[in-house]
């Protein structure tokens, strides 16, 4: 306001009054809306949403999540069913290798019933050689997969960042260490310690999991350790030791909470690694044992059935490339929104 | 430089001098025996455990194998193959692997960077939008689904490819998974190419060059491509690390005669056979440690800065 008022002045010498110098009122100071300064983390979130990708990548992880969780339910087939009736001779008949079938939507393109034993029954994604829904065995086996990556993900999270944190924190010595231990932890190939695990333990998801989290912890303690040597050096540590702190406190409540982002970011690109390898072992005969399933055991079933029932491998196969691409989408949107780079902003 | 390197190779031997024993260490440990006790009495096998040196200290034991290794020796399988000396299958397991496993990554490599290179050449034109999707794709499905596919496509649909690996016609039988193994390094070079030259044709230097007057090949293979390739060398171990755990099951499905399907064999078979997974583990151990030195040393060749920073270390 004073200012328009000054703007004349400037063609003829204007002394200004008093009145000209008042105190703005608060309603009368406006914020820069285009431009405003933002939290941390509302800063991460709008740059994340408006990453097409990442958005796309959450969207698939969690209708994936909520049909592992729900699909199983959807229809009245467990997991290790086999869907069977007995005819009027009592003899058994199995649902064995129907090809998906959805009946309403048959009679609606071709105009007719559908015919055989089971024409009454939707199976989307058929049912296998035994005679079991894929549709159930799917969903459930994305959900035994999907617990597996979270739970040792999250065990090696734990691990490996208060590893990380304690070796960069004290540094000298200790680093030296503990970093030695690392280094030669790191040479082992993850087939070998899988391969002598596989002497000591039993198959099963204990192997699998045993074996996640003697391995992914490394990647999570490099990424805390670097945070951590970049951190220690900023004056509020510093404050906060000086205060009298300890080494304690400083590491877990001042430094932690500033590292999660890579962090998190580094879990991302974990969990991914973590059903592969899962799959993986289970296809290799080492993972998941029978009854239970899971995406890897699900695959092995379809390309023992290849050739008779070429349509079984599919629907384990696409849930796992699009678990991997969605976690790659998420991992690859949160590093650029916790990093942005100057161009897009 | 020399000093540099030597203490990068000491440190790699090293490292898997201490594997190696604690690999030997828990295979030794084990509970139960190596021998089917059912068959034998226990004075049998206590003379089959003498005659072994299986009674001796665990340190003697360990430079007794370990002298045994380094003449090649890897002794005898427990229930892999009847018995029959490691060494002997090894070898040929090891010169199919490496076969199919070197033109795999030579493929991958290759073809890989010619897609990353048309893609930054080509930014955000369609063959940059085919180059995205290609690699989206390769590193979001397992090697071993491409190899399903293949097999079942050109193999049993097609049968125009053998359905299982073919040691008397190898060049035609290696193609199917030769081909499935490359996509995961194809697809994961072509992305790190193409995301590093796009980064460094943003950069002052080639800017600069540019304004000198340098365009076209003189331009990309001289200052762009140089300097993107040297990130792309340190993806490149992981890359064959992760081909040798693909080609795993890839033998496994396709019945080549590898180390990986060997591995298979010893520890998901009926039994598990100790020293199979002994000798794999030494073996697949100093591969890994290897190609790690070797990237690193080659790490140095390619950026004069860290040869420098070497130095500075070691001064």
């Amino acid at each position: 306001m004073a200012k328009k008022n000054a703007q004349p002045a400037a063609a003829a010498a204007y002394v200004p009054v008093k009145e000209d110098f008042v105190l703005l009122s608060q309603r009368d100071i406006r914020t820069d809306a285009n431009f405003a300064s933002q939290s941390y983390w509302k800063g991460v979130f709008t740059h994340f949403f408006r990453n097409r990708r990442a958005v796309v990548g959450l969207v698939i992880i969690t209708v994936i999540i909520l049909l592992a969780i729900f699909g199983p339910m959807m229809n009245a087939f467990g997991y290790r069913d086999i869907v069977q009736y007995r005819n009027e001779k009592n003899k058994r008949v199995v649902a064995k290798g129907i090809s998906p079938q959805i009946p309403a939507l048959h009679k609606l393109l071709t105009g007719e019933e559908l015919e055989g034993n089971f024409s009454e029954y939707t199976f989307l994604f058929g049912t296998d050689d035994l005679g079991r829904d894929l549709w159930t065995r799917t969903w459930y086996g994305a959900r035994v997969s999907l617990l597996i990556a979270f739970v040792t993900i999250i065990i090696d999270m734990i691990i490996g960042m208060s590893y990380g944190l304690i070796s960069g924190y004290f540094g000298g010595m200790v680093d030296n260490v503990m970093q030695r231990f690392v280094e030669i932890a790191n040479s082992v190939p993850r087939l070998v310690i899988v391969s002598v695990l596989a002497i000591f333990m039993p198959k099963g998801m204990g192997l699998v999991i045993v074996a996640l989290l003697l391995t992914e912890w490394i990647g999570m303690s490099k990424i805390a350790r670097a945070e951590m040597l970049k951190i220690k050096e900023q004056e509020y540590v510093l404050a906060s030791r000086t205060l009298g702190a300890r080494s304690n406190h400083i590491i877990f409540k001042e430094i932690l909470p500033n590292t999660i982002g890579p962090i998190i970011t580094q879990v991302m690109f974990s969990i991914p690694t973590a059903i592969f390898t899962e799959a993986f072992l289970s296809f290799v005969g080492v993972g998941i044992v029978l009854p239970q399933c899971s995406v890897g055991t699900l695959i092995e079933d379809g390309f023992n059935n290849i050739t008779t029932l070429p349509y079984q491998i599919l629907p384990p196969i696409i849930v796992l490339a699009l678990l991997m691409l969605g976690f790659n989408f998420i991992g690859d949107g949160l590093r650029e929104a916790l990093a942005p780079k100057l161009e897009d902003m | 430089m020399t000093k540099y390197v030597l203490k990068r190779i000491g440190m790699a031997l090293l490292t898997l001098l201490i594997i190696t024993f604690l690999l030997f260490l828990l295979v030794r440990i084990m509970p139960g025996n190596p021998f089917p006790s059912e068959r034998m009495s226990a004075e049998q096998i206590a003379n089959k455990r003498a005659e072994m040196g299986l009674d001796d200290p665990i340190l003697t034991q360990f430079v007794r194998y370990m002298g045994n290794v380094l003449r090649g020796d890897f002794g005898k399988g427990t229930s892999l193959y009847n018995g029959a000396p490691i060494k002997t299958v090894l070898s040929t397991a090891i010169s199919n692997s490496f076969r199919i496993g070197g033109i795999a990554i030579l493929l991958g490599t290759l073809v890989g960077l010619l897609l990353g290179v048309t893609a930054a050449l080509n930014k955000g034109k369609f063959l940059d939008g085919f180059c995205t999707v290609f690699s989206i794709l390769g590193v979001c499905v397992p090697s071993y689904v491409f190899l399903i596919f293949l097999q079942y496509t050109f193999s049993f649909k097609i049968p125009f490819f053998p359905y299982f690996f073919d040691p008397s016609r190898f060049a035609f039988s290696a193609i199917i998974p030769a081909v499935s193994l490359s996509l995961f390094t194809m697809s994961t070079i072509a992305r790190f190419t193409r995301n590093e030259m796009v980064e460094v044709f943003d950069s002052d230097y080639v800017r600069l060059a540019e304004a000198k007057g340098m365009y076209g090949r003189g331009l990309v293979m001289k200052h762009v491509l140089r300097n993107a390739l040297i990130p792309i060398v340190t993806v490149l171990a992981p890359l064959v690390v992760d081909l040798l755990t693909g080609a795993l099951v890839v033998e496994k499905i396709y019945g080549i005669n590898g180390i990986g399907k060997l591995m298979v064999d010893a520890i998901a078979g009926e039994g598990i056979d100790y020293n199979y997974v002994l000798a794999l583990g030494i073996l697949y151990s100093a591969l890994y440690i290897g190609i790690m030195l070797v990237v690193d040393l080659l790490y140095g060749v390619l950026d004069p800065r860290i040869r420098v920073s070497a130095k500075g270390e070691e001064a």
